[in-house]
């Protein structure tokens, strides 16, 4: 290969460090010579754009450091003092927190573009987990960052959130005096939440991210048709299917880039509270412990979770669910056994799964915004039912399964439910719970009944050979 | 698959959009205003109504007063003689680069309205252009209160009605509606067309001073949008040129 060679000769300050260091070696796995399939899609954008926002939130958080101050009695005026005083310093600050809510944008679609096209499963499993803990330390940093303003929200925020660990038997309260570091949260909390967010979480995402990518480069990226293109190889061992990730994806990504930057600067110059999803009105009160807020939702990238939690009466089963919500994607690999790979060619069942959990997650995201209301209530637990089965249907889809295992599964599920329905039974709320009862019914019948009769929806399709243009 | 998949992700990210605005407001409707912070003249109107009606109770502590004065087109002249009526511990008046700490201290604030006054370099964010128009085109006599005033869209407010001489008093009458309307009992300065402007003025002010960078945010964020359309074309053209060889 005419670069290998080229490698090889060079001389000067090149080869110079590559006698000392494998810069040229680094250079060609990861990027030169790493073979990437040819049809990637627009879901393939993410990853490098994840990456973008990461540099984004590193560079303006190292300038915002500079300013901000933290201690309770200064933080909040240290904000408003990037906001006015510091040169640029507004841009730097809304380009932070415009980034954290594009962060969870992008890392959200990222994850989908896992589920759509089974990137999470062999040999991917790893790449996946490291990518599960990505997000939950991404979580962590968030919500340490959020407390940092020390807003009315910010510190409501994290009261909700921090007293959640309250609920834990014997050793909740305890353990709760001991995160905060006082008695209640204060400014011991924000010091630790400060230090958390610029150093210590950022540090462990760093890592993670290597992880990530160095697995990701040990097995090669999966893609749109599922097919693994190391399987089809030429004379010098090249994926036939595969082309260098530079320059072909380095200047398609730029593309991406483009498209990314005037999403988020549209955001940044013309709308940086997003009509308040991204920054709280009543954000813009400094805390007050003495004076509780009407309503203290979170911020977006965590409603969906958040509703899962107020779904369940119990404090601590909620807090136990919440978890659960989370922790479930750690076993997608596993539960998803069918050997198709790509959306493209699994079965219609599968495919309205992956679309009803969109519409799950992001229903459960705008109820966690809202005040509980009995509809709201009602909708919050029968969206969270449905948030669960679909893991539940991602393990049934691994394979066809027969008439009788479908429909007696069908039953057990359904009767479950509606067994937990006859016990909080209320004829003043009858007609709600009844409608209620038929979405996660509906979900099941569509996915699990139909294809008993209509054998053609459960049936995944043949994977070509090759990948398609 | 994919088009609709896209599809009901950006209308689920838009249909996310308008959710926070529903929270918990104020009982009554509120009128709808206008502001142009670009509009110096009634930028200036609306300082001059803040600096004199309502910075003795209210500090703006974030903002300096010649920042204010800059942004105004003010000369620093204008900003020591109409803006800054304070001295320091020294005696001096206070110098045109602080903050605008002036209000009477809290203490004194619960003392007189049970309440400490709050701080107003941020209301605009926090309660909206609309509500600070309303509320402040809303009072009502109420002997039943300590300070004979009340407020339909702030119910039992501590503060009292500053603005009373040029608005006049009104009283709540109810409409035929059912519902309540104001009215002025005895006139103020300003009839009610000249108030609603000077209101308005005076939120245009409030609204700028929540943030002043604004006008200049927008007027950045035009050059960066039409240099990122440039950036996106040739990235584009490049992309195309390297394809050329993929097949």
């Amino acid at each position: 290969m005419a670069g290998h060679t080229a490698d090889k000769i060079q001389g000067g300050v090149l080869g110079w460090v590559d006698a000392r260091f494998p810069l040229s070696q680094l250079w060609n796995e990861h990027l030169a010579q790493y073979y990437a399939p040819k049809n990637f899609n627009f879901w393939y954008y993410f990853g490098s754009l994840a990456l973008l926002v990461l540099v984004i939130q590193i560079v303006t958080g190292i300038f915002l450091t500079m300013f901000f101050k933290p201690d309770a009695e200064l933080a909040f005026a240290s904000v408003e003092y990037i906001m006015r005083d510091v040169e640029w310093g507004w841009l730097i600050r809304y380009m932070h927190s415009t980034g954290a809510s594009f962060f969870f944008v992008v890392v959200y679609l990222h994850m989908f573009r896992a589920l759509l096209y089974g990137s999470y499963k062999k040999p991917r499993e790893l790449i996946w987990i490291f990518g599960v803990l990505i997000y939950i330390v991404l979580m962590a940093e968030a919500f340490a960052g959020y407390l940092l303003p020390w807003g009315q929200m910010s510190y409501w925020g994290a009261q909700v959130i921090v007293n959640l660990f309250a609920t834990i038997p014997y050793i909740g309260p305890e353990l709760v005096t001991w995160i905060r570091g006082d008695f209640l949260l204060s400014d011991a909390t924000l010091t630790r939440f400060f230090a958390l967010h610029v150093i210590a979480l950022p540090l462990v995402l760093l890592l993670l991210i290597v992880a990530h990518i160095i697995a990701l480069h040990e097995v090669g990226s999966n893609n749109p048709d599922g097919v693994e293109i190391k399987a089809n190889k030429d004379e010098n061992g090249i994926p036939r299917d595969g082309i260098r990730f530079h320059p072909y994806y380095t200047v398609k990504d730029l593309v991406g880039v483009g498209v990314f930057l005037i999403a988020f600067f549209a955001v940044v110059f013309f709308a940086p509270e997003m009509g308040g999803l991204f920054l709280k009105p009543a954000n813009m009160i400094p805390a007050n412990p003495l004076v509780t807020p009407d309503l203290i939702p979170p911020v977006w990238y965590f409603t969906s979770f958040y509703s899962i939690l107020r779904a369940v009466p119990d404090p601590f089963l909620g807090v136990v669910a919440m978890g659960a919500a989370v922790v479930i994607l750690f076993f997608v690999p596993w539960l998803d056994q069918n050997p198709v790979k790509s959306i493209r060619y699994r079965s219609f069942a599968h495919k309205l799964n992956l679309a009803v959990l969109v519409v799950t997650f992001v229903t459960l995201g705008y109820l966690g915004l809202q005040q509980v209301t009995t509809l709201y209530g009602e909708l919050t637990l029968r969206f969270g039912v449905m948030y669960f089965l679909f893991f539940w249907l991602l393990w049934f889809h691994s394979r066809e399964r027969s008439a009788v295992f479908s429909l007696v599964s069908f039953a057990v599920l359904v009767g479950i439910y509606t067994f937990y329905d006859f016990t909080r039974f209320d004829p003043a709320n009858a007609q709600l719970l009844i409608s209620a009862w038929l979405l996660p019914t509906a979900y099941l019948f569509a996915t699990m009944v139909v294809p008993v009769f209509v054998r053609n929806l459960g049936r995944d399709r043949p994977v070509p050979e090759r990948v398609t243009a | 698959m994919k088009p609709p998949l896209i599809a009901i992700l950006a209308l689920a990210l838009l249909a996310l959009g308008p959710v926070s605005l529903q929270a918990a407001g104020p009982s009554v409707p509120l009128d709808r205003v206008k502001v142009d912070v670009t509009n110096q003249a009634s930028l200036q109107r609306g300082a001059r109504l803040y600096f004199n009606y309502c910075m003795g109770c209210h500090s703006t502590q974030y903002m300096r007063y010649n920042r204010v004065g800059r942004d105004l087109g003010l000369t620093e002249n204008q900003v020591i003689h109409s803006m800054i009526f304070t001295t320091d511990e020294e005696g001096e008046l206070v110098n045109p680069g602080s903050l605008i700490t002036n209000a009477m201290t809290s203490a004194y604030g619960e003392e007189a309205f049970g309440i400490e006054p709050p701080d107003l370099t941020l209301v605009a964010r926090v309660r909206g252009e609309d509500w600070l128009y309303t509320f402040l085109r809303s009072f009502y006599v109420d002997e039943s209160r300590p300070l004979g005033v009340n407020n339909t869209v702030f119910e039992n407010v501590g503060m009292p009605h500053p603005l009373w001489e040029l608005q006049g008093w009104q009283e709540k009458r109810a409409d035929a509606n059912g519902g309540v309307r104001l009215q002025v009992v005895d006139p103020g300065r300003m009839s009610g067309p000249e108030y609603d402007r000077a209101i308005r003025d005076l939120v245009t002010f409030l609204s700028y001073v929540a943030e002043p960078m604004q006008v200049d945010r927008q007027r950045i964020g035009i050059y960066v949008m039409l240099f990122l359309l440039v950036f996106l074309a040739v990235a584009y053209l490049l992309k195309k040129e390297y394809w050329k060889d993929v097949h």
